[in-house]
Formats: C-alpha cells, structure tokens, sequence
C-alpha cells in the first residue's frame, strides 16, 4: 500500500504536472509565437508588473468583478427569497427566469451595449444580468426549504423581525448563499473578461483583446494567468473560511 | 387565563374542527385527549396563534410558551443562546439558570446537535418556562421519548407547571399522561372534530 499523501500535497503535485505538461508542448511547438516555455513568461510579466500596467488592469477587472458580485447576489438573494416563500409570484416569474438563464451571456452584453451604451453601467449590468437568474434559483430552492416547525416557534415567542431574520431564517439560507457566491464568482469573472474584450478600453479582457490582435501568446497567458491567480486567492483565503465559519454550527 | 372559540376551522373542503369552547384559567391544566390525526395539533396551532386563518376567537395572554412535539431548536445557536434569543431579557446568567432548573447547567454551550434527544427537551422546555409563562402549550411533549426519560421529562414538567402555575393547555395520546399532569380532561373526537362528553374533572386536582 502507498502512504497516503495530504491533499495539499496533492494540489502541489498536480500542479506540478500541469506545467510539465505546458513545458512538454512548448518543446514540442518549438515556436515560441504559438506556445512560450513557462519561463519566457517571466521576463515580460516582470516588465508589465514594473511598468504598472498588469496591477492596473487587474484593479479595473477587480473592480467589475466586485460590484458585479454585490449586485448580483443582494439582487439574487432577495429575488430568490421572495420567489421561494410565495408560489403565487413564483409562477409569474419563473418563466422569466428560465428566458434568462438559457440566454447566451454575450447576446445580454452586447445589447446592454447597444441599448446603454459602451459605458460602464452597461458592462456592469451584463454581467449582473446574467447571474441573477443564477443567485435566485440557488435561493429559492433554499427559502422553500425552510423550516415550519421554526418559523412557528418564532412565531409564538413573538421573536422581532429583524432577529427572526438573523438568527432563523439567514442561518438555513447560509448554505444556499455560500453555494452561490462561489458559483457565482467563478462565472462572474469570466463573463467581466467577456464585456471587457467587447466593449471596454481597460481591465484584463482589455488586454488580452489587445495581445490577441498583436498575436502576441505570451502575453495573454500572462495576463490570463495572473488573474487566474488572484481568483484562486479570492477563493481559499475569503469563499473557503467563510463557508467554514458557517458550517462551524454542525461540527460534530 | 385561556379562552377559546372556534365556530369553525377548515383546511380546504375539509372540516377539522366545529364549535369548540374551552376556558383554562390560571393554574388549571387542562388536557385533550383524542385519537392521532384528529386535529389536536390543529387546535394548539391555533390557539398558540401560529394559524389565523378560522372562524371564532381566541383570547391568550402575551407571556405564552409552547413545547413542540420535537424540541424546535436552533441547531447553529448553543443551548444558551436558544434561550436568549427568545428571551433577551434573561440574558446569559438568566439562562444558565433556566438551563440548571432542568438539569443541564453543563450543557450552556453545546449545540443542539451535540445534545441528546432527551437534553434537547429539556432545552425546550428550559425555553418554555425561562420567562415565566401564564399561559403554556404542550403539545405531546413526550412523544418519542423511552419509557425511563419520558417519565423523567414529565416528572419535571409537573414540577414546573407547579412553580409557575401558568394556565396549561396540554395535548396527548397517553391517558395515563393525562390522569398524572391533568387538573381537567376533554376528549376530541369526530370529524369534524368537537369536544365530546362533560367535563372530567379530577377528584382532587392539585391545590
């Protein structure tokens, strides 16, 4: 029997082997237009993080990405909420939520841009447009999940509102808005990438519509990789301890 | 003091419950003993105020407590906080001291989940008599339970009752649940469900 190796461990090594494999490719491309070795990137990834330009752009994208997030989740979850505690409205809505959810993201970027404009709001609504239909799904199904027996308690002990919110209801949509939120960040970023290559003259979908037109493989991967990196460190140093913190309740 | 009319409750096309009248005053424990499915949870419900929707009246005072038939905690708060939240003003030291008058002053920080089932009823009721109830609902609080903790449970049920005197509506199965907790027995019965047959009262309930 092999000893069991940690998970970290195993993060690290196939992490390892992905690059093997890129490093492999290279070699066997033996152009570097078409394919850079890992460490030809260095060079110009330290160019562009001297010259201000990547931290810059990858502010912009940030930037999106966040306000972006926020709208889509409050949006989501209040929708979701609603949808889920009264079928009335949900069989209105419902059909509209299905039409969003199975639009191509970028049929709702491009007419936010032509109907609001290259500008910002409509970048931003693009992408808030096409995560909420997502949020709300997830939330309703965790709002029609809630528990009677405890809304009954509440009910009879007379709990204020705003405490019944907090301490009964938030706590059962926690798992729901977790699951989201990660969800929902891996999608939103990706569609951000999308609205910038589009319609934008900065951010990260900015730069790789550059460098695509320069053909330039290098640095689209570096800007690409970059923000893959700050993503993953979104991911286990915010999204993973907060979904910890929630679960803490069912440690047994 | 408890007093209820309800000309009729109705869940759809279905009648569940007709012209029941009852009255428990302060420090009488009236028990409602009926068949499962016959609408006794129904009559709690409405009584406690959790369903509106019937034809008739309901007089309760605002210090009103109520013991599920499962525990109904919140299983991400501690056994503590399930007590505060309900009831601010008891505040920490308030709760550890509800949480000792029924046996699990240890148990201030666990989660309902870390409890047993039977620690987790005394939680429950630990929640219902912290504030000191005049009214109180139990609606088969011992179902579920084995023979040794059930009759623990209704031991300490009995002694709470006792010190609070709150009036006491109480609904059961188990006649012999009844005939030990009950100051006066009514049956419901029928469908829809009426009370049926006077009045027992008991040859001497408690002073």
């Amino acid at each position: 029997m092999s000893k069991a190796l940690n998970p970290a461990a195993i993060r690290a090594l196939s992490l390892t082997a992905l690059l093997f494999v890129w490093i492999v490719a290279a070699l066997l491309t033996a152009d570097a237009r078409v394919l850079p070795a890992p460490w030809a990137l260095v060079q110009p990834f330290a160019e562009a993080l001297a010259s201000g330009k990547l931290p810059y752009h990858l502010g912009m994208t940030l930037w999106r990405v966040a306000w972006a997030f926020a709208l889509a989740m409050a949006i989501g979850i209040a929708l979701g909420y609603v949808m889920g505690r009264h079928p009335r409205i949900d069989r209105w809505l419902d059909p509209w939520l299905v039409v969003f959810l199975n639009l191509p993201a970028l049929v709702l970027i491009v007419l936010c841009y032509l109907w609001i404009g290259l500008n910002e709001t409509a970048a931003i609504t693009a992408v808030v447009l096409n995560k909420i239909p997502n949020v709300a799904t997830i939330l309703r199904e965790g709002a029609r999940a809630l528990d009677p027996s405890l809304a009954a308690m509440a009910e009879v002990y007379r709990m204020p509102r705003q405490r019944r919110l907090r301490h009964v209801v938030l706590p059962q949509l926690a798992p729901f808005v977790t699951a989201a939120a990660r969800s929902g960040i891996a999608v939103i970023w990706k569609i951000v990438l999308v609205v910038e290559f589009l319609g934008r003259s900065n951010g990260i979908g900015f730069q790789i519509h550059l460098y695509f037109q320069l053909f330039d493989v290098g640095r689209v991967l570096i800007y690409a990789l970059s923000f893959i990196v700050v993503m993953l460190f979104v991911e286990w140093l915010l999204l993973q301890p907060l979904e910890r913190r929630v679960r803490l309740w069912r440690g047994e | 003091m408890i007093r209820v009319r309800i000309e009729a409750k109705d869940f759809g096309a279905a009648a569940v419950l007709r012209d029941i009248a009852l009255e428990v005053p302060k420090g009488e424990v009236l028990a409602i003993l009926g068949p499962s499915g016959v609408g006794k949870s129904t009559l709690l419900r409405i009584v406690a105020g959790i369903d509106r929707d019937f034809l008739g009246r309901v007089e309760r005072p605002e210090a009103l407590a109520m013991v599920f038939q499962e525990p109904v905690l919140l299983p991400w708060r501690t056994a503590a906080e399930n007590l505060t939240l309900v009831h601010p003003a008891l505040g920490r030291a308030g709760a550890e001291a509800a949480l000792a008058r029924v046996g699990i002053a240890d148990k201030a920080d666990h989660f309902p989940r870390q409890l047993s089932l039977g620690q987790a009823r005394r939680v429950s009721l630990a929640r219902a008599f912290a504030a000191d109830p005049e009214a109180l609902i139990l609606d088969e609080p011992f179902a579920s339970l084995d023979e040794a903790t059930a009759e623990e449970m209704l031991a300490l049920t009995e002694r709470l009752i006792a010190e609070t005197r709150a009036a006491t509506l109480f609904v059961t199965h188990s006649e012999a649940e009844a005939k030990r907790l009950a100051t006066r027995v009514l049956r419901l019965a029928g469908q829809p469900a009426t009370i049926v047959g006077a009045a027992e009262e008991k040859a001497n309930g408690r002073a």
